[in-house]
């Protein structure tokens, strides 16, 4: 197993996220034949199927009962063990908060080089992977060569495809010294907000509305072309600051960076930091007032007009398409 | 309580990115310096802690000459002395993480904090890395932090994917702040004044001991791929959202 990459991903109640099968599929592309999952929990055993039908040869599940709930120190004790064990060349994590808390522990028990977020991953001829990623919160592109001998990466969620194939995972078992690992940090709670349906960063499309929106009751437009297009929704920084949306919808540099298949930027005027977090999205759709406003000279089609109007127009054409479909 | 507080120094955050002639990193003229915004939340929660349970509030910042002015700035803001790792060499996270957990060993602390990440090269490890190599614990991207003094412990509030998520730990642990935190204070004309005369410390690397072959090399730097000129649709509202309903179904297919 010694070429292998070890794909480091986090299940609930045997659940995976949509990166999880992202990172197997772009892992499977990379080496074929040489993947190995790890997961964590009680419950690890279950994503087995799905695991395998999506790129993993191999899975190690840590079913026992300490990894119920995450601890920074314990995973990353764990992962470090595994690794001695199965002597991986790559590691890869998913660029999630649970992820970038992870990666740069193991990376520094390892004594190997990260790099975060990565948007590409290829293979030169001699194995060694090369990585791009995003840096300036997406105003420049670097790549990244990685020297140390284990070569870790995170990888950002919405960018690879998937692959389904009939494969099947062999389960793998790697004998974990659990008197070794210390737990010291650990999650006690989890709270999830229900008022977002979609996460952001994973969502395929995303109606984003600024300070144009005038006020917090207006909003409710946005949800509503939202339902109709199965979207996310999101803001500029101003509004989350005012306080019409939950800190959790702010968008760009300081806050979530995005990557859709299509972001609206719904009376927002595309300042520096705003578009900084948009610039993955695959097409980028302005509506805006103001024809001068700098969101036009970033997007791929745009509406000059009053959104108050635009907008439920807009709803009512997707609803339109829909009934079509 | 003794905290150290972990400073990045990182172009403003309206700065349009030029390429340098290298290729591999980015053109500098003009660039205005600023405190990397997350770092401003720590040094904030760093001196509500003081506030609340007396102690020292230390800045350390890696980097060239220029760093000293953000240094001084969160003395400005109210932090009492600044340790400079002075330095021209480009460093990775892990790198730039050895050396700040160098100056930690020898200062000893309490508590370390520093920003989520830096917006800069946007990496998020310098934290993680730290604890790794003080071997304490660690909590990432924190929306609220409350200390018991009396069971050395922790109580953090960390931000998932539409989620929070609590976290316990004894410190000393290293704590990376996340916008929400806290407001970031400024600094008064009194507190300037006095920043002038705190003591900023330099150290070398190589006093330190952290060679300077990094683990992850850039070797190129390129500009986002530009988006062809948007198609814009003006006129009556509900043609020109069907227009547009019509291009994103029929021309980009993502409808
Ligand atoms: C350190 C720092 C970090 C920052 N980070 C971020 C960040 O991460 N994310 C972020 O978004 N901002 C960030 N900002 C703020 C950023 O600089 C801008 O101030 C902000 O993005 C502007 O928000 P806006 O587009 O909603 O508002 P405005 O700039 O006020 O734009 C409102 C737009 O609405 C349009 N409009 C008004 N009425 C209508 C109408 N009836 N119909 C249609 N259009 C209408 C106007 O023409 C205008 O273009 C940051 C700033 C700093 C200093």
């Amino acid at each position: 197993m010694a070429d292998d990459i070890l794909v480091i991903l986090q299940q609930e109640a045997g659940k995976v996220r949509r990166v999880a099968l992202e990172m197997l599929s772009l892992a499977q592309q990379l080496r074929p034949g040489q993947v190995t999952a790890v997961t964590f929990g009680p419950d690890a055993e279950s994503t087995k199927d799905v695991l395998g039908r999506y790129g993993a040869d191999r899975m190690i599940a840590l079913n026992q009962d300490v990894f119920a709930h995450y601890s920074s120190d314990g995973f990353a004790e764990a992962v470090r063990q595994i690794q001695n064990a199965v002597a991986a060349t790559a590691l890869m994590f998913p660029a999630t908060a649970w992820g970038k808390d992870l990666a740069p522990r193991v990376a520094g028990l390892l004594q190997a080089g990260l790099a975060s977020d990565c948007t590409e991953i290829r293979s030169e001829s001699n194995g060694r992977l090369v990585a791009t990623r995003p840096v300036y919160a997406g105003k420049a592109f670097a790549t990244v060569q990685i020297d140390s001998p284990v070569q870790i990466f995170s990888i950002r969620p919405n960018i690879q495809s998937v692959k389904e194939t009939n494969r099947s995972a062999e389960p793998f078992d790697c004998p974990i010294d659990l008197q070794a690992l210390s737990f010291q940090s650990k999650v006690v709670e989890v709270r999830t907000q229900a008022t977002e349906t979609v996460e952001l960063t994973e969502a395929e499309i995303i109606v984003s509305g600024g300070r144009g929106m005038k006020g917090p009751e207006n909003f409710q437009l946005l949800d509503n072309l939202a339902q109709a297009l199965g979207a996310a929704v999101g803001s500029s920084r101003p509004v989350a600051d005012e306080g019409w949306v939950p800190h959790s919808y702010h968008i760009g540099q300081t806050g979530k960076v995005v990557s859709p298949n299509v972001y609206f930027a719904i009376g927002i005027s595309g300042a520096i930091q705003h578009l900084a977090g948009i610039s993955g999205s695959k097409y980028i759709v302005a509506i805006n007032s103001d024809p001068e406003a700098p969101i036009f000279k970033a997007a791929n089609y745009g509406i000059v007009g009053n959104l108050f109007d635009v907008v439920p127009a807009v709803t009512e054409a997707v609803h339109r398409l829909k009934a079509e479909q | 309580m003794k905290i150290l507080v972990m400073v990045k120094q990182v172009p403003d955050t309206a700065t349009r990115i030029r390429m340098a002639p290298d290729g591999a990193s980015i053109a500098t003229d003009g660039i205005k310096w600023v405190i990397n915004p997350y770092d401003e939340f720590a040094i904030e929660e760093a001196l509500q802690i003081r506030e609340r349970f007396q102690g020292e509030v230390v800045v350390i910042s890696v980097g060239p000459q220029r760093v000293e002015e953000a240094i001084r700035q969160t003395l400005a803001m109210g932090a009492d002395r600044g340790i400079h790792v002075k330095t021209d060499a480009g460093l990775d996270s892990y790198q730039a993480a050895a050396a700040l957990a160098a100056v930690a060993r020898l200062e000893t602390f309490d508590l370390i904090l520093t920003g989520k990440q830096a917006v800069d090269d946007d990496a998020a490890q310098v934290g993680p890395l730290i604890s790794v190599f003080l071997e304490i614990p660690q909590v990432t991207v924190v929306l609220k932090l409350s200390i018991n003094p009396d069971t050395q412990r922790l109580v953090a509030e960390r931000e998932l994917e539409g989620a929070i998520e609590v976290v316990e730990l004894p410190y000393p642990a290293v704590v990376t702040a996340q916008r929400g935190l806290n407001e970031p204070r400024y600094p008064t004309l009194p507190n300037i004044m006095k920043a002038k005369k705190k003591e900023v410390r330099v150290e070398s690397l190589e006093a330190l001991g952290i060679d300077t072959v990094p683990k992850v090399r850039v070797t190129a730097l390129s500009e986002p791929p530009t988006r062809p000129s948007a198609k814009i649709l003006t006129g009556d509202p509900i043609e020109a959202a069907q227009q547009l309903v019509n291009l994103l179904h029929d021309e980009a297919k993502v409808l």
